[in-house]
């Protein structure tokens, strides 16, 4: 609306569009409707990558934001945003969903056609999820992005497909009813202080930081658990996991690559984007709880990884155990550790990605993820091997390749607040290499013990684009860390700042759709009542005010805006039940 | 100053080679894989040359010389970069690695050369180089850390390069997630250091830690934590107690490989680390009780197994895991230019036996079993001289090198504040069972009768390109001692003399009068050191020359002794059944079979059948049926009336109120 840039639009929108395109091709046509989906993916791709000059170096607030009325009652906004967590996430996303369209090159020969449309359609759903700033949209985007990865999952999946599909989307749904109800709970709380309510996010965030809309510690508690229990179960945070495997075992490489590599992410994105700055207190009370499933959750998904003798089941009880890491880096509330965190969740995409396109290269040759089936492998496809193997380290977390960044930087920054979690956490590094390298060896060590196996033909020209790709990319993350997490290091301590209540401010911040400016006098005036009673908020009265850009530019359209303490009184807050 | 400021082409060289060779070797000629290979190594061992050679142009405040290249990851106050440097104590290691690496490549090109995978083998061995190099020129933790993982991969790689045979891939998953073990704890005391200095950087970390007070004796403080997570790392690398099971199994790898990585460098690792922690361990004395303790157990456990290993390497393996001891017995007792002093000496005559044992093996056609060779000293005659001269210098003998340096660990042990002579005692021990069996080695495998068929195996002497690093190495066995020998003169030892420089910082200055005492003890230990020596070669020239029957009748009347010796006190086996067979079976039958599958997703099942089953009984309400509607209208409208006027249907109540 007023930065006249739809960049954003663009990314969100632009493979739907374009995918209007291949339904004009005939459906039997499958090498255009190849091209043509790689050609929709790939400038999908360059233009996401249009996003990162757009992002500062050490600034944190919204980028490129976008903001259109759409619905008037209640108030449903069209509002986009972008900072530096959000932005790899969702280059990550077009670069996977890219990848997948190479992937699925000679693996899908049934229904081409709706599936590239399907796999473009749930790039959709997601870059919509990163991008959006509204909750209602994000909750529409959270429930649009099902849809295609139902089919993805029932259609072109293997044996039990239709019910790995339909407990997908059954226990997602069980979260996600909990958000709406969230959702909405947080709308008619910010009727105390805007008349109609906002959906918006950065509004209701500022309310809530400021005072401006007030909830009681239950309340909260409420709150923050519809929104979490929806992330941890999409996460999967243990013991909400049990879709996962299931899920991944039956869908199609492309839908592994995208679930394990993307959709996992968006648990954990929302909890950063939502959970600790919406409810910081309860998110503080729950942490301990959390942090211990997270470690269970590390622990027993390398456990059962172990001895899983499904090699693709394996590679998603592995993600289980890679997730919880996020999940502890997220709730040690340390800025370390939230930059690992975020680093671990762009880390782990590319990894995992890159294990379940290579169990799907298995899976062409030989159609089985048992385990025992193969063995020795490492003789007729020595590529193949190779490209396993410098996957594998980088998923245990070798230094200099990718995993070892986000896993150090958890770990590191958890070490500084709570050492027992953070070494509890550290012996998942031990069982990573433990389940890694016990299934290579099973799998591409010793005499080919299968007959079958002896003729595998190795790594085909268009499987080593794809493996050198995310090879270079491991490696890149790996050496060259800064370029990610300078980028998102305000961005993530932004997060953490906003986790601080801070009530008796100076400043005055307004947002716009506030249009109404709290005094320092009335935040005063709560001093000794809300604030004594967490503690965590007497430190940071001086923290920094974070004026997100739009209100930044409102505050100069608006000449004056009339102070009205009637509204945001202590005792109306008192009042409201 | 063309290195010094180019550090990082020390490390690159061989990782070009690496790449280059691993890329695109698999349809070169060997010769040309060689070139590669050698030649970078070769390369990188002129530059560490020329870099010594700038290095001591140096003036002291110069040092240590540290160069930040690049940020490799940053986060809030923490910032890991891609930092070189180099100080006395980088100097020895970097001359030992790139010297003892090289002279090691040339010998695998004559050694490997009937192998296939040969570009395999030395884009890994290259591999290995970089990640060394970048161990010990890492000017922060978290940049060893890297070379420390790298050589662990390397490891892994080479012990499983014969990948086809299971024992081979085994020991090399086993020696990579042991080592995982020991980085936990690596990891974990990274994280105490950063919490307590809030950096990572050896120059500002030591310089903040020197000053402050030393943890007492017997009290857990950050130091002595911090101290004892770094040992326990120090321990997987280099092969200690508890750690040390994989080091015996990575003789699966080629010879080479084995003097290289499991003797001469990637072992010694851990003696580095304390070695360049030594100010942190200079505060928790607790700690360094703790590595002498550890150190000297090791020494004196592994070299009693050695006593009874028939293959040949198995026995160097063993050797290998006591000397290690010996090493961090000295560090342990404050002694750390003698540790160094130790690996380096060590370094030259071990893997001088690994090569002449790998001669052995070659000119064997592979047999590796000790019992089934005898008499060979006069048929490959080089490699029996070389080997004789490894053997006298690790079993202490003037003036060979490793008479120098176990003289000084020895030295130093005895005069240690805690229990000094109980580890003089024990370290005295072990050099008798070291010399004993490094000799019943010798005497096995050269002397005697051949007690293999003399038909089938045509015993051969090795080609010059290995023939020749067993020379230069065997010199280097004789000669390296000799800068610690002005000692015995009552003059300054230069080794020492040289790494003061390091470790000066944050030592307790009494050097005076522990140098007057250790003058006074110098020559009566060292002879009672090589009467030790000597007593063991009897010993063994008794046993295995002279009645040659004995051994067996030994082993015989001592069964069980003899049995536990020669299955390793089975460890191998508590381990198997204390640690792995239980994990499986809890995660096999408990986590994944009863947890997963039959508490958490019976439960969603179970959910979603009653939801269908209540449905289900729903639906049968839905009749189509106009009189059982109607039924249900009658229903409905009760319960609301009933509802709506249930107040009024409690008179006693309402009234009562009013």
């Amino acid at each position: 609306m007023l930065h006249g840039s739809y960049l954003l639009t663009i990314v969100i929108f632009f493979p739907a569009a374009a995918s209007l395109a291949l339904l004009f091709l005939r459906a039997d046509d499958h090498v255009w409707i190849r091209r043509l989906a790689l050609t929709i993916a790939t400038v999908e791709f360059l233009f996401s990558l249009l996003l990162i000059p757009k992002v500062q170096i050490g600034v944190a607030g919204y980028q490129l934001e976008e903001f259109a009325k759409w619905i008037n009652v209640p108030p449903i906004n069209y509002h986009l945003g972008l900072d530096g967590i959000n932005l790899f996430l969702v280059i990550l996303t077009t670069f996977l969903t890219a990848i997948s369209v190479l992937a699925s090159w000679n693996s899908i020969q049934h229904r081409v056609k709706e599936f590239f449309v399907m796999l473009l359609m749930l790039e959709v759903g997601v870059v919509g999820v990163f991008l959006s700033l509204d909750l209602f949209l994000f909750f529409l985007f959270w429930e649009v992005m099902l849809i295609p990865m139902y089919f993805l999952i029932g259609i072109w999946g293997h044996e039990r497909r239709i019910y790995a599909a339909v407990k997908f989307v059954l226990y997602t749904m069980a979260g996600s009813i909990l958000m709406l109800v969230g959702i909405i709970w947080l709308h008619n709380l910010s009727t105390a202080a805007v008349p109609g309510g906002t959906f918006d996010l950065p509004a209701i965030q500022q309310m809530l930081q400021s005072g401006a809309i007030r909830v009681t510690g239950l309340e909260e508690m409420y709150l923050f658990l519809a929104f979490f229990l929806a992330f941890a179960i999409k996460v999967p945070l243990f013991p909400f996991h049990t879709w996962l495997p299931d899920a991944h075992v039956e869908a199609p490489t492309a839908g592994s690559v995208i679930l394990a590599g993307v959709l996992l992410k968006m648990g954990t994105y929302g909890m950063i984007r939502f959970c600790l700055p919406l409810f910081p207190n309860a998110s503080h009370r729950a942490a301990p709880i959390v942090a211990t499933l997270a470690i269970i959750g590390i622990i027993y998904g390398a456990l059962v990884a172990l001895v899983q003798p499904n090699l693709k089941k394996l590679v998603a009880y592995s993600s289980v155990s890679h997730l919880g890491f996020v999940v502890l880096g997220i709730f040690a509330f340390e800025n370390i550790s939230m930059q690992g965190a975020v680093f671990q969740m762009l880390a782990h995409g590319i990894s995992t990605g890159a294990l379940f396109l290579l169990v799907g290269m298995l899976y062409d040759r030989r159609h089985t993820f048992e385990i025992s089936e193969y063995g020795g492998l490492a003789t007729p496809m020595p590529k193949l091997a190779a490209f396993f193997l410098f996957v594998a380290l980088s998923s245990l977390g070798l230094p200099m390749l990718n995993g070892f960044v986000g896993e150090f930087l958890i770990l590191l920054g958890t070490f500084q607040v709570h050492w027992n979690w953070s070494a509890w956490a550290a012996t998942g590094v031990i069982l990573s290499a433990c389940y890694l390298l016990w299934s290579y060896q099973r799998v591409f060590f010793g005499e080919v013990t299968v007959e079958k196996n002896r003729t595998l033909p190795d790594a085909s020209p268009r499987e080593k684009w794809i493996l050198a790709t995310m090879a270079v990319v491991t490696l890149w993350m790996g050496i060259g860390s800064p370029y990610f997490t300078r980028r998102f290091a305000a961005p993530s301590q932004n997060v953490l700042d906003q986790m601080q209540r801070n009530f008796p401010q100076e400043a005055t911040v307004v947002h716009p759709l506030a249009q109404r400016p709290e005094r320092a006098t009335v935040a005063a005036a709560d001093r000794g009542g809300r604030l004594a009673s967490t503690p965590a908020q007497a430190s940071t009265v001086n923290a920094p005010v974070v004026i997100p850009s739009k209100a930044r530019d409102l505050l100069v359209i608006l000449p004056s805006a009339q102070p009205n303490p009637s509204i945001n009184s202590p005792a109306k807050a008192a009042a409201r039940p | 100053m063309l290195i010094l400021n180019y550090l990082w082409i020390m490390p690159a060289l061989p990782l070009l080679g690496s790449a280059i060779n691993g890329l695109f070797g698999s349809k070169w000629p060997n010769k040309l894989i060689n070139t590669v290979a050698v030649g970078s190594t070769g390369l990188s061992f002129l530059a560490a040359l020329e870099a010594v050679r700038e290095f001591t142009q140096l003036s002291p405040e110069q040092i240590p010389w540290v160069k930040q290249y690049f940020t490799w990851i940053i986060a809030g106050d923490f910032r890991a970069g891609f930092d070189l440097q180099i100080d006395h104590l980088t100097v020895v290691m970097l001359l030992v690695v790139t010297g003892v690496g090289w002279l090691i490549h040339i010998y695998s090109t004559g050694y490997m050369a009937h192998e296939g995978g040969y570009y395999r083998f030395f884009s890994y061995l290259n591999l290995f180089m970089f990640f060394m190099l970048i161990l010990v020129l890492a000017a922060n933790y978290v940049l060893l850390f890297v070379g420390w993982e790298g050589v662990g991969l390397s490891s892994y790689l080479l012990i499983g390069f014969y990948f086809l045979r299971k024992s081979a891939a085994d020991a090399g998953k086993k020696a990579f997630i042991v080592n995982r073990i020991g980085d936990f704890g690596f990891m974990l005391g990274m994280f105490l250091l950063f919490k307590a200095f809030g950096t990572l950087d050896f120059v500002p970390l030591f310089d903040k830690a020197a000053p402050q007070p030393a943890d007492p004796m017997g009290h857990l403080g950050t130091f002595t934590v911090a101290c004892l997570l770094l040992f326990m790392g120090a321990c997987g690398k280099s092969a200690q107690l508890p750690l040390y099971v994989w080091l015996p199994d990575a003789m699966e790898g080629p010879t080479p490989v084995s003097a290289l990585i499991h003797a001469a460098t990637m072992v010694t690792a851990g003696v580095y680390v304390v070695a360049r922690s030594h100010v942190l361990f200079m505060h928790a004395p607790t700690a360094m009780l703790v590595v002498a303790i550890v150190g000297c157990a090791t020494a004196f456990f592994a070299a009693t197994i050695g006593l009874v290993q028939t293959d040949i390497k198995r026995v160097l393996a063993y050797s290998t895991v006591s000397q290690l001891g010996y090493m961090f017995l000295a560090l342990g007792v404050g002694a750390f230019s003698a540790g160094i002093f130790h690996l380096m000496t060590h370094a030259f005559f071990k893997a001088l036996l690994f090569l002449a044992a790998g001669s052995v093996i070659h000119a064997m056609g592979g047999e590796q079993d000790m019992t089934r060779m005898g008499g060979l000293s006069k048929k490959i005659r080089w490699t029996y001289l070389t080997m004789l001269t490894a053997t006298l210098a690790i079993a202490g003998f003037p003036p060979l090198a490793g008479f120098f340096s176990k003289d000084s660990i020895l030295l130093n042990a005895y005069q240690s504040e805690h229990g000094g002579r109980i580890l003089y005692a024990f370290g005295l021990l072990t050099a008798l069972l070291t010399s004993f069996y490094m000799f019943r080695l010798i005497f096995l495998t050269f002397f005697g009768k051949p007690r293999y068929d003399e038909k089938k195996v045509h015993v051969h002497e090795s080609p010059k390109s290995m023939l020749v690093p067993l020379m230069i190495l065997a010199l280097l066995s004789i000669v390296g001692g000799w800068m610690a020998a002005p000692a015995f003169l009552g003059k300054p030892d230069y080794f020492a003399k040289f790494l003061e420089p390091v470790f000066a910082q944050g030592t307790v200055v009494n050097a005076e009068a522990a140098e007057a005492t250790a003058h006074a003890l110098e020559t009566p230990l060292a002879i009672v050191a090589v009467i030790t020596a000597a007593l063991g070669l009897l010993l063994a020239w008794w046993l295995y020359l002279k009645q040659p029957g004995k051994p067996e009748q030994l082993a015989k009347s001592m069964r069980g002794i003899y049995n536990t010796l020669l299955h390793k006190y089975y460890v191998d086996e508590i381990y198997d059944a204390l640690v792995v067979k239980p994990l499986l079976w809890v995660s096999r039958s408990v986590l994944w079979q009863t947890v997963d599958v039959r508490i958490i997703d019976a439960t969603v099942n179970g959910v979603a059948e009653g939801a269908t089953g209540i449905g289900d009984g729903v639906r049968h309400t839905q009749s189509g049926n106009t009189r059982s509607y109607a039924v249900w209208v009658v229903i409905g409208a009760l319960v609301i009336i009933a509802i709506v006027f249930w107040p009024y249907l409690r008179p006693t109540t309402v009234g009562a109120v009013r």
